[in-house]
């Protein structure tokens, strides 16, 4: 870390650093590494919150928030402050403790799935090996804080809700798993840097040609994780009033709302990272711009590097909030039978195809 | 080979790529939303919002408490009270729009023979208290006086197709 600072450092500082235990050096690094992610999730939070009302808004011919600050850039922390100076309200029928702690449990995983996620190509907080089941795991433990917000609310309506995320969660957490199980044999690493490695070469090299039938259902079955639109039964504000926060105010509300769009910020650069090459650069592979890729200014363009992963995971923002503005919301039926029996024989299929063309060494799976 | 077709449809998303493209095409259109205390819509002279009571050049009151208007509004609106004035003319002592009641219907100044009272093309007014919704003679004619060059403007606008 400081050897990558070079001569900006003054040398006591740096004999400080040194003279600390690596123990100490390391939990400072990892600190730091830490906040900044998480500082910066909570940001792109609210600023895809502003994002999704402008797209919204210019599809159905509208402008959008556009009274705080230039061009209504203040109006996500005019909600944000709205939000935190409003009263929580309990209601005394309900389980007081598991009604102040489930949106901690839906937060707590969406930021903690980070962890893993590499930004470019040496700052990821934790560089292990089970990195794709680590995310897999905490994905799905979110649901939980749902499930137990609606039941903790003691309301019919924040139960239904309740029920039907769980429902939807265990449909398409299986068939979100295969599609990951077709990511894994294509990469041959959990790891989610090595999967990031193993599509460098620019645009022909990404996953997302030989895997699309995979890459959809990964989506789709992200789209439908998140609870967005047209997957959004558990909140489904026209048939059972709110869903889950049916019950909740001000920054108990807030917190279920940072998690889902932190929820949908990960899925979109979960989606960048398997499919889309990550921070690995489109426009890689050209020998002509070798030079260039240690610029410290624009050898990201062809070098990759965090600005490729932004653009790719604000592009699926883009989709997200494209799709809200597109369709109406699935029947509950639908979304079972959508994923059981569409989205699972899909992605098996896919499994099998890809293991036999891995097998013969046909295609981009020669080398495995 | 109907079958076919729709399962390839169904698998290649058609139908949704469809939809999307649609909400795509509207996201390039330009907003057609009107910031509305910077931006007002047009108005029509013939507009009927708030009452006045207008007056002749000369400061005189145009409203000679025919009851015309009391008569046919249909809403019972109006309420008049006449008297004789200082100068010996028939002139109305108390001229009452209940607003509440008023359909702004525009009947009072049809039915008005010297285009006493006329509805503005003012839109954007409010009541701060209880009883605030009476206009009172005073308050019409106050509102005559105030928007005079905006009314005779409007009826001179609409006088052709009258």
């Amino acid at each position: 870390m400081l050897e990558m600072l070079g001569n900006l450092v003054p040398g006591f500082v740096a004999d400080i650093w040194n003279s600390l235990p690596p123990l100490v050096q390391y939990l400072t690094i990892v600190t730091w590494k830490i906040l900044f992610v998480t500082i910066g999730v909570i940001l792109i939070v609210a600023f895809s919150t502003y994002f999704e009302r402008k797209v919204i808004g210019s599809m159905q011919a509208r402008v959008g928030p556009n009274r705080v600050g230039p061009l209504g850039l203040g109006q996500p922390f005019a909600d944000v402050i709205k939000l935190l100076i409003k009263e929580v309200v309990v209601p005394s029928k309900s389980n007081r403790f598991l009604f102040v702690i489930a949106p901690l449990l839906t937060l707590i995983p969406a930021l903690a799935a980070w962890a893993v996620i590499p930004l470019n190509d040496w700052y990821v907080i934790a560089d292990i090996n089970a990195g794709l089941l680590y995310v897999l795991a905490l994905t799905s433990i979110g649901v939980y804080g749902v499930i137990l917000a609606g039941w903790a609310t003691n309301s019919k309506y924040a139960f239904l809700g309740a029920m039907r995320s769980a429902a939807q969660i265990v449909a398409y957490e299986i068939a979100m798993g295969f599609a990951l199980v077709g990511i894994l044999m294509a990469a041959g690493s959990l790891n989610l840097g090595d999967i990031v490695a193993s599509q460098r070469g620019g645009l022909s090299s990404w996953f997302l040609w030989p895997l699309f039938p995979l890459f959809l259902v990964y989506w789709i079955s992200g789209v439908a994780e998140t609870n967005r639109a047209p997957f959004d039964v558990a909140e489904g504000e026209s048939e059972i009033v709110a869903g889950f926060h049916v019950e909740y105010s001000g920054v108990a509300f807030a917190l279920f709302f940072l998690a889902e769009y932190a929820n949908m910020v990960l899925i979109s650069s979960l989606t960048a990272i398997f499919f889309l090459g990550g921070w690995a650069s489109p426009l890689e592979g050209f020998a002509i711009f070798e030079s260039y890729h240690s610029n410290i200014w624009f050898g990201w363009i062809f070098g990759g590097g965090f600005p490729w992963l932004f653009i790719k995971m604000a592009f699926f923002m883009y989709v997200f909030f494209w799709l809200r503005a597109t369709f109406p919301r699935y029947r509950y039926d639908q979304i079972m039978r959508l994923g059981w029996k569409v989205f699972i024989p899909v992605t098996i299929v896919w499994i099998v195809v890809e293991g036999a063309l891995a097998w013969f060494k046909i295609g981009p799976w020669a080398g495995i | 080979m109907n079958r076919l077709i729709s399962y390839i449809k169904t698998f290649t998303l058609w139908e949704l790529l469809k939809g999307l493209s649609v909400t795509q095409k509207n996201f390039f259109r330009k907003s057609i939303t009107l910031e509305y205390p910077d931006e007002k819509t047009p108005q029509s002279p013939r507009f009927r919002g708030l009452h006045a009571l207008r007056r002749y050049p000369n400061g005189e009151e145009r409203c000679i408490a025919c009851k015309l208007c009391e008569a046919v509004c249909p809403a019972l609106a109006i309420t008049i009270e006449s008297d004789v004035s200082n100068d010996g003319t028939r002139r109305t002592s108390r001229y009452d729009i209940d607003l509440f009641k008023c359909i702004y219907c525009g009947f009072c100044e049809e039915a008005c023979p010297v285009d006493a009272i006329v509805e503005t093309r003012l839109h954007e007014y409010h009541m701060e208290a209880p009883g605030q919704n009476i206009m009172t003679k005073d308050k019409l004619l106050a509102v005559g006086d105030k928007y005079d060059a905006m009314i005779s403007a409007d009826k001179a606008a609409d006088a052709k197709y009258k």
